[in-house]
């Protein structure tokens, strides 16, 4: 998802029987659905979980600006140019809610950027992909953009207030995000012989992608017990992976577009879509740094942040001169 | 050739022929403005700055493509038939642009781009007031709607031409020097020609030369606090009717359009 393979520091769920009476305490709350809050107290390994989480998500927006910020100056009409700058901009905005929630953790958004730019976190994968076509831009916001749907409606009951708070907004804005993508796609397959294909390509180049933003399956997820018991994850990989499937698919076939794996079909039994072996090995290559635009999406991001140093050290003269002077703040 | 009507300098244009110049002029400051400020989505000094800069370039599309449209509707009036806002932003070739050559200027840093801003902002929000007195009740709407915005940007602008200037050794030398580069293209801001000759004796434009005063009197104040230098210079960019409201561009236009109109150029009739 925006936050994959999140490490808890935890090799099994600790049991009831282990824990400290602040951490039976705390865990007890979690249990009965009490949010947690800033101030209260929280394991070691909650906060450091936590801050994991969502700075990965907050990364991965603003990393996110910049794949489909490279369509915004050849956006094919002026109605969709605006609508894909309010998208990034909202993207953007999500970036500082989130970088705002962690910061009630205890650590300082400088320094989760400097973190970033480190190379010491990690930001979501999808975005390692480049955007070769305008229907990149539908095929983000109908797949990327419906799987963080997926992934974050849950989040918004999530055990930490002011995460599921963030969350409770920026879902509002992603469901009008994916309608956006759905709407390209729509209109480009209802277009041109060349529009369908461009469309018909996006997809089989998004998709397997998308599927692997759910992250590894269940069975080897190390981590995922632990942040279920705290109600930072509620659903697991593999579950919320066949829920976007089972959703998607009918959305391609409406279009009359077509999934790039051939063992897709439905299992009237099951009740669900089965679905071809994900290639995880690439996903491994590409959490390793090792993506198409990996190194290119975090120099660009470097870059961005250098170049405005000396804005960011004017601003900050300035009001340190107000200050001495004693002016208001225009 | 799908340009708009030439005005040339001598001969007056009619009512309908002046106003399509002119509401197309209007749009095509902000259409350009807008594609220049997309630039820097995902790439500004801090996020909070992206995303006002991203806010500004989406009030400025949103006016230009009022603009546009109006223009379009004036236009069928004109010719029987009139162009779509996509039609007049994706369709026509630089000598067919009608804004003026400062808003089509590359970014260049944080301070060129506050710069370009504030110089621009401070000319379009006199101007959109005076619009909102205008005759032609839709430009006297639109301005209307727009000045609110503009009102927004023109503060902004003018508070980082002072953050800068009056915060680092820096910041101070960025600001100066962007304002020194950009100045002989504000001459063009308050430029007037048959075109605005016609409509301002209808009452439908607003003078533009009556602007210059109060627009410099802010620059003016504004320099000041930022502990800035006034540019001396007193020859301007686009004089004599030569400038970017008569179709004459910088090089810098012809690869702006390339790159803003490659899909309607590359996929002719394609819906999208």
């Amino acid at each position: 998802m925006y936050a994959q393979m999140v490490e808890t520091g935890q090799k099994s769920v600790r049991a009831l029987a282990d824990m400290s009476s602040e951490e039976r305490a705390f865990q007890q709350r979690i249990d009965a659905d009490v949010k947690v809050e800033a101030a209260d107290w929280m394991p070691d390994a909650y906060r450091r979980t936590l801050v994991r989480q969502i700075q990965q998500h907050a990364h991965s927006e603003i990393v996110g600006m910049l794949p489909e910020g490279n369509w915004i100056t050849r956006a094919p009409t002026l109605a969709r140019k605006a609508i894909l700058m309010a998208k990034v901009q909202d993207e953007g905005g999500h970036g500082l809610y989130l970088y705002a929630a962690a910061e009630t953790l205890g650590v300082s958004r400088d320094q989760l950027i400097a973190d970033l730019h480190a190379g010491k976190v990690r930001y979501s994968s999808i975005f390692n992909y480049p955007t070769l076509t305008w229907a990149d831009i539908g095929a983000i916001g109908w797949l990327v953009d419906g799987a963080a749907i997926m992934n974050q409606i849950p989040l918004c009951r999530c055990s930490y207030g002011p995460y599921a708070r963030a969350m409770v907004r920026i879902c509002k804005e992603e469901s009008f995000h994916q309608r956006q993508g759905y709407d390209i796609m729509m209109k480009l397959c209802q277009g041109t012989a060349e529009q369908k294909a461009m469309a018909q390509d996006a997809l089989n180049r998004w998709w397997w992608p998308s599927l692997m933003m759910f992250g590894p399956p269940d069975a080897d997820s190390v981590h995922s017990a632990q942040s279920a018991a705290w109600k930072i994850k509620l659903l697991s990989n593999d579950e919320l992976r066949q829920r976007f499937v089972d959703q998607t698919v009918p959305q391609a076939d409406y279009l009359g577009i077509t999934m790039p794996d051939p063992d897709l079909k439905w299992n009237a039994g099951r009740g669900h879509y089965d679905f071809g072996a994900i290639d995880w090995q690439e996903f491994h290559d590409v959490l390793r740094g090792n993506g198409p635009c990996n190194r290119e999406r975090l120099a660009t991001r470097v870059q961005a942040w250098e170049e405005g140093a000396w804005v960011r050290e004017a601003a900050l003269a300035h009001a340190e001169k107000r200050a001495d002077r004693g002016d208001e703040l225009g | 050739m799908s340009g708009g009507t030439r005005a040339s300098a001598g001969a007056a244009p009619g009512a309908d022929a002046a106003l399509f110049e002119y509401v197309l002029r209007l749009g095509d400051n902000d259409v350009i403005l807008a594609q220049r400020l997309a630039e820097w989505v995902g790439h500004g000094p801090v996020i909070e700055e992206d995303i006002a800069l991203t806010n500004v370039g989406l009030d400025l599309l949103g006016q230009g493509r009022m603009w546009l449209q109006y223009a379009g509707e004036v236009e069928a009036r004109l010719a029987g038939t009139g162009r779509s806002e996509d039609e007049l932003a994706f369709l026509r070739d630089g000598g067919a642009y009608r804004n003026v050559q400062l808003v089509e200027l590359p970014n260049g840093d944080f301070a060129a781009t506050m710069a370009r801003q504030f110089y621009f902002d401070h000319a379009h929000l006199l101007l959109l007031r005076a619009l909102a007195r205008s005759a032609d009740p839709r430009v006297a709407e639109i301005a209307a709607k727009a000045a609110k915005e503009v009102d927004y940007h023109a503060q902004r602008s003018a508070d980082w031409v002072i953050r800068l200037g009056d915060g680092t050794a820096e910041s101070r030398a960025r600001m100066q020097r962007a304002l020194d580069r950009l100045w002989p293209y504000t001459g063009e801001l308050f430029a007037t020609d048959a075109v605005d000759r016609v409509l301002v004796a209808a009452g439908v434009a607003a003078d533009a030369e009556a602007l210059r005063a109060p627009w410099l009197a802010t620059v003016e104040r504004v320099l000041a606090e930022a502990t800035l230098s006034l540019p001396a210079g007193t020859w301007m960019h686009g004089a004599n009717g030569r400038g970017g409201r008569q179709g004459v561009h910088t090089e810098h236009l012809g690869h702006l359009l390339a790159e803003m109109q490659f899909l309607q150029r590359a996929y002719p009739g394609a819906r999208w």
